[in-house]
């Protein structure tokens, strides 16, 4: 088919999908006029049921706790699928191309800690205010990525070391099962949380579900490392060639 | 007005597929794949919102105050972190395809074979 035939094409059928698109969500409750229940249900019922304040993080780990599970596992298969394509296809360890700046390492490297612990915060106090896993998970992966940025590869190739993130993977994502598989061996539902609630407002809330949380967060910050190694190595060979 | 939000939303969708029939570049198409996906945060939220409400989180907030629904929330964030891997998975892709077939124009790579 031709540029122009195809550009026809997707037109014609984009016209229609709009419209149908445009017909489907005329159809929608007016925009900030939600009717509910749900949303109105669990923002009455969470704190006073689960001892936790952060409703959404509430509903991700706790009440569609077993849909996250898919979802952390299309995550998982996606990072295992990058894996599968990128992995051993280079053998350099070292680029060479160091950051020379002292205060450009000295500072990166200082706030390779702090944006690591804002991580951790977000994760521990994910029942509380706004944050939980998988946004935790994804500020301390960006964290360690900094000290590629702020020192150079032979650095950050220790912390992207696939060695002990694929075990740490395995782990996040496993152990987002074996809280619910422990839930069952005690004769309750599935991921049914245990534990009670908590302290509302503390660090301690959130019952079992604050484990799901954590293994998210472990499953999500390993998961960004593998790929931020793997993408990582397919950049530094060009460079590991081009200067010898 | 009420309905601007979800025009919005077909109206990024319907772009975001333009841009990967028209795309010359495996790079740039999965980029308008993520635009095409966005749309579904704007839907979803814009769903869940309520007018006048409040983020869904009741830390120093008296229980019982108007807040917006947090199931599309919960749906978004997901949604957010799943995409970023998927987009790692097909970049990935396109890597192996310009390892194997040079370029990564999909006009230029000819038949597909195997």
């Amino acid at each position: 088919m031709t540029r122009r035939a195809r550009i026809g094409v997707f037109l014609a059928a984009g016209a229609a999908l709009g419209a149908l698109l445009l017909w489907a969500y005329a159809g929608l409750p007016g925009f900030g006029h939600y009717r509910g229940p749900y949303g109105f249900v669990l923002n009455r019922i969470a704190t006073p049921e689960r001892h936790v304040t952060n409703v959404v993080n509430a509903t991700t780990y706790d009440i569609r706790g077993f849909d996250t599970l898919g979802e952390e596992y299309i995550l998982f298969a996606a990072v295992v699928g990058v894996v599968l394509l990128l992995r051993g296809r280079s053998g350099h360890r070292d680029a060479g191309d160091r950051v020379h700046s002292d205060l450009v390492r000295a500072g990166g490297t200082i706030m390779v800690g702090g944006v690591a612990l804002v991580g951790l915060w977000l994760v521990a106090f994910g029942f509380v205010t706004p944050g939980g896993g998988f946004q935790g998970g994804v500020v301390v992966a960006a964290g360690l990525l900094l000290l590629y940025l702020a020192v150079g590869y032979r650095a950050w190739s220790a912390a992207g070391d696939e060695r002990h993130l694929d075990p740490l993977e395995a782990i996040g994502a496993g152990g987002y099962v074996v809280v619910g598989l422990v839930a069952l061996a005690i004769g309750l539902p599935f991921l049914k949380n245990m534990l009670g609630g908590g302290d509302s407002g503390t660090i301690w809330s959130g019952g079992s579900a604050s484990f799901v949380n954590w293994a998210a967060a472990i499953e999500v910050a390993a998961a960004n490392l593998v790929l931020y190694s793997e993408f990582l190595k397919q950049y530094i060979v060009p460079i590991a060639r081009r200067r010898g | 007005m009420s309905f601007l939000p979800y025009a919005i939303a077909a109206w990024i969708c319907l772009v975001g597929l333009y841009g990967i029939v028209t795309s010359r570049n495996l790079i740039h198409l999965a980029v308008c794949l993520t635009v095409t996906q966005s749309s579904t945060y704007l839907l979803l939220l814009s769903i869940g919102y309520v007018r006048g409400g409040g983020p869904p989180i009741f830390a120093g907030v008296a229980l019982g105050t108007t807040a917006v629904d947090p199931v599309v929330q919960a749906l978004t964030l997901t949604d957010i972190v799943v995409s970023v891997t998927v987009i790692a998975l097909i970049l990935a892709l396109a890597l192996d395809v310009h390892h194997t077939s040079g370029t990564i124009d999909p006009d230029e790579m000819g038949e597909l074979s195997g």
